[in-house]
């Protein structure tokens, strides 16, 4: 079995003239065709449109103008807005939308040449840990079709794993890229809050959203971000810094690096499966010179609990223009005004959207505000103050991703508590506003994928992607492909 | 029942649409009577994905305003969501700002009533915060649907709060007059009340001398001075006979109606919003930074306070007519440009020409100081030829009526081409007298019979035999010697 092909591989191709990226992308549909209707990682995919943006991207390398990436195929999360192509966000209400204009992280995927193959499936609103609140059905997780892929970006990172796709965009606002790239196998980046514009990426919670890549390798993610990442006057919370290569420190080696690990991510909760996975990681990074430490984020255990006050009260807040009037869904049929937004939203909305919605509402309530939404935003305040006092005695943080591999489809749908849980090396980054990524660290049981998340300081992603790419180097964990792909 | 026994508590919140060319949020123009939804962007339908960027005119003119009333302009301040529902409110919230205003306290000093009943109040203002405005619900023409206009969406808007300091109607449309003569004397508002760019809310309130505040109602949208004066007043008396019936105000919003001259319940506080207020997070805190409010305040015009008083201090006009000359911009432009070529020791009768004949002639004529055909260099060329005796009060008028006309390029040559000037030559006038002496043998037999009327008409008639250019106070003495002789 030979290796997948990466971003960086098809590069290669694609530069040394062995494909053209009509070849690449007919390559690439015809195997969507084949393997996604078990998979569900698509939903929409348009061949003539995904040739023509090929077909550009060959003219551009005749033409002597194709950049480092020009005509390597990737998929979109479903919830950037694209011309050409629906931007459903996973949701019933926008089923009829279609942006007339580009995000940010479509511009720029767009101006570097990348061709888009499709815009893969989310939770709806991004609100979800499984990929099943998407109206468009529940994603598969390749390595086992049983169990979930992980979400909301699991439709971009079942698409990897099957090999439909050698990269996509996600977007993570407490653990969306990091989680389905640990449930599927995959690598996928968090930058810092403000590296990549929100214009254009419909917004869940707008201070903690950021989108960034997934991709099999690290390198990838490197190559990826550097396309993705740039100031954006349309994005007040884009962050002016001067450019940067997110390549830069691949090649530096390990020795001397300064692995903290918080003893509140190594505690009880997490599987013992996981568990093995991960400190053979770690045994990994000492081999190659990194020096691990114990560190304490002792706040930690109250991110879960602050992600689920912020993140819904600016979701209840961002959702609320989805109310029939102007785009998407409107109930047929609606006695006045009032009845008009209750039942459009009533039928628009799915399940968890609307559980979200409600604790946001409420959190944001006059009475309440000061004990849920404030009081959470002190909190807010106090982890990253943690992190802040680790990093002085570390360059990275690493843990587990997930405190389990891949749920059952179905496993959670009793208890969504159980899946917020999960959520709970994830959010704290988040809520930090800290560059946090997964790879893949092994297997667990049942052959089911393990992440190991690094996390990084305020715009140190190009340590973490160096870091991770020696492992990478040391590993083959992201190479293994799923045996139907 | 009499208003005698009762005091009045009034508070206005007023609307200034800010003169900005976009958006607050936007890039849209702000011009109005475009057709419907043409100047709407994306941001301004609150499509998915979109992101809004404060607008730094807007902001200038926040600066300017609170300069202008000696507020203190927040260095921080904070944008926050107001969440509600309805359909010209593309987001479902509207973007303002709630616990940290960009201006905070100040006061506007106002002039109530005329002549010897006039009085000065100072006015306390409690905030003025930055917000955008709504679109319009259109339901007329629709056939029993509703159409949404949207081109105002995002208009910006400078919500100025002020004390409960007013105590009647007259101090409450004092306030709003001087408040809309401010707003356009630092250019922050066209102050077009017909089309909606200044509107006040009036809270009102009454109680018994030496009692507690009484319970207030609001009362929307008022967009003409007599409008709030007369809602105003309906609303006094019938908050009085209310509670002379024994009846308790409940809070409530009100709307006046013009044709019935009476308000009508809104709704009352039970059917309140809760708006669920929280800080933006789209939007950083706005930072304004001494350097540039150092830059504002060096281009502000003086203000009309302190040109009032050096009108008062330094050319010896009475209060009257200091107030008069800066009621607007435009009068004190002109009256400072007329002075700076007649001189400051004409300042009295130049102010007695710019507020008596110029301000009643463009009354009558409907028009504005800005297109007055007598510009204020003639209307200076004029009074200087009264002040050096060329001509008489009374051919003064005439002077100015040809230059209303376009007679004459100035006073000078008007006076020559049509032969007015004073005649002071006594040998002139004699005659003249001697005619009018021989013409009214009875008016002299009573002037000599002690009767003072009759010298009075034969001033007259000698005034107007030489066709009002003899100089009236000539005649008196030649006619007095004349007859005294």
């Amino acid at each position: 079995m030979s290796a997948p092909e990466t971003v960086k591989s098809l590069a290669a191709k694609l530069a040394a003239g062995e494909a053209s990226a009509v070849e690449l992308a007919q390559d690439y549909l015809a195997k969507i065709r084949a393997a996604n209707p078990a998979i569900n990682a698509y939903v929409e995919t348009s061949e003539d449109t995904t040739l023509a943006e090929a077909r550009a991207a060959d003219a551009l390398r005749a033409e002597g103008r194709a950049g480092p990436l020009t005509g390597v195929p990737l998929a979109h999360k479903d919830i950037f807005c694209q011309t050409g192509w629906h931007a459903r966000c996973g949701s019933k209400m926008l089923e009829s939308f279609a942006a007339p204009y580009d995000a940010s992280l479509i511009e720029r995927s767009r101006a570097a040449g990348l061709v888009t193959l499709g815009r893969t499936n989310m939770d709806e609103f991004a609100m979800g840990s499984t990929n099943e609140s998407s109206y468009y059905g529940a994603v598969r997780n390749p390595w086992n079709t049983g169990h979930v892929p992980g979400g909301s970006s699991g439709g971009s990172a079942a698409a990897i794993a099957a090999g439909l796709a050698p990269a996509a965009s996600g977007t993570d606002t407490g653990g969306s890229i990091r989680q389905p790239a640990a449930f599927c196998g995959i690598s996928g980046i968090k930058p810092t809050y403000g590296v990549v514009s929100r214009w254009g990426m419909i917004a869940y919670a707008s201070s903690l959203d950021q989108g960034g890549p997934m991709a099999r390798t690290a390198e990838d993610c490197a190559l990826l971000l550097n396309t993705f990442a740039g100031f954006d006057e349309r994005d007040s919370t884009s962050l002016q810094r001067p450019a940067e290569d997110y390549t830069r420190a691949l090649a530096q080696p390990l020795a001397g690096l300064r692995i903290g690990l918080p003893k509140e991510f190594f505690g009880d909760g997490m599987a013992d499966d996981v568990r093995a996975a991960v400190e053979a990681a770690l045994a990994t990074f000492r081999s190659l010179g990194a020096v691990t430490v114990d560190v304490s984020l002792p706040r930690a255990g109250y991110a879960v609990p602050a992600y689920y006050v912020i993140a819904p009260a600016e979701a209840s807040s961002n959702l609320s223009r989805y109310d029939g009037v102007r785009y998407g869904y409107r109930a047929p049929e609606y006695g006045n005004l009032d009845d008009m937004y209750a039942k459009t939203r009533a039928q628009g909305f799915g399940a968890e959207v609307k559980r979200r919605i409600l604790i946001g509402a409420y959190v944001l309530s006059h009475g309440y505000y000061d004990a849920y939404y404030l009081q959470a935003q002190k909190v807010r305040r106090l982890i990253a103050q943690d992190y802040e006092a680790a990093f002085t005695q570390c360059d990275l943080i690493m843990g587990p991703t997930t405190p389990n591999t891949a749920y059952r489809i179905g496993q959670n749908d009793e208890d969504p508590m159980a899946m917020y849980l999960g959520d709970i090396y994830t959010t704290s980054v988040n809520l930090a506003g800290l560059p946090g990524m997964s790879i893949p660290a092994g297997f667990g049981a049942g052959g089911l994928p393990v992440g190991l998340q690094i996390v990084g300081r305020w715009f140190d992603e190009a340590r973490m992607l160096g870091a991770a790419h020696q492992f990478q180097q040391a590993t083959d964990w992201h190479l293994r492909t799923p045996p139907a792909a | 029942m009499s208003r005698a026994n009762w005091e009045v508590v009034i508070g206005l919140e007023t609307h200034a649409q800010l003169n900005t060319a976009s958006k607050i949020f936007s890039g849209a123009s702000t011009a109005f009577g475009a057709a419907p939804n043409v100047q709407a962007s994306p941001v301004d339908l609150a499509l998915p994905g979109v992101l809004p960027v404060m607008n730094r005119a807007a902001v200038e003119r926040a600066i300017r305003f609170g300069l202008a009333i000696g507020a203190t302009v927040a260095p921080r301040s904070v944008f926050a969501r107001k969440n509600y529902f309805y359909p010209d409110l593309p987001k479902g919230y509207q973007i303002s700002q709630f616990e940290l205003p960009v201006v905070q306290g100040g006061t506007l000093t106002i002039r109530v009533g005329e002549g010897e009943k006039a009085y000065e109040k100072v006015v306390r203002l409690t905030r003025a915060h930055l917000e955008e405005d709504a679109g319009k619900s259109l339901h007329e023409d629709f056939h029993g649907m509703s159409g949404i206009d949207l081109n105002r969406a995002g208009t910006p808007l400078l919500e100025i709060v002020s004390e409960p300091d007013m105590s009647s109607s007259a101090e409450a449309v004092a306030y709003a007059r001087a408040l809309h003569a401010l707003v356009r004397w630092v250019d922050i508002c066209d102050g077009n009340m017909q089309e909606g760019s200044f509107r006040c809310d009036a809270n009102v309130s009454v109680r018994r001398p030496g009692e507690p505040l009484g319970t207030r109602r609001e009362i929307k949208n008022l967009n003409s001075f007599r409008f709030l004066q007369q809602a105003i007043d309906y609303e006094i008396q019938w908050q009085i006979e209310q509670i002379e019936d024994g009846h308790k105000i409940q809070q409530a919003t009100v709307l006046f109606d013009p044709d019935t001259g009476e308000t009508r319940m809104m709704r009352s506080k039970e059917d309140a919003h809760d708006y669920r207020y929280f800080p933006d997070p789209d939007l950083p805190p706005l930072v304004i930074a001494n350097e540039w409010m150092d830059e504002v305040r060096r281009a502000m015009p003086e203000l009309p306070g302190a040109l009032a008083a050096r009108l008062q201090n330094d050319y010896g006009l009475s209060a009257y007519d200091a107030a008069g000359l800066t009621a607007s911009r435009e009068t004190a432009r002109y009256f400072t440009d007329a002075l700076a070529v007649v001189g400051t020791a004409q300042a009295k009768p130049l102010a007695n020409w710019v507020m008596g004949e110029l301000a009643a002639r463009l009354n009558r004529e409907e028009r504005d100081l800005a297109d007055s055909p007598v510009s204020p260099t003639q209307l200076a060329g004029l009074v200087a030829r009264i002040a050096d005796n060329t001509i008489s009060n009374s051919i003064a008028k005439k002077v100015f009526d040809a230059l209303w006309n376009g007679e004459g390029a100035d006073a000078d040559a008007i006076i020559e081409a049509q032969g007015l000037k004073q005649v002071t030559d006594a040998s002139a006038i004699e005659p003249i007298i001697d005619e009018v002496l021989a013409a009214n043998p009875k008016s002299v037999e009573e002037y000599r019979a002690g009767k003072e009327k009759a010298f009075n008409a034969l001033v007259g008639q000698v005034m107007k035999a030489s066709k009002g250019k003899a100089s009236p106070a000539q005649v008196n003495e030649l006619l007095k010697k004349k007859l005294g002789g």
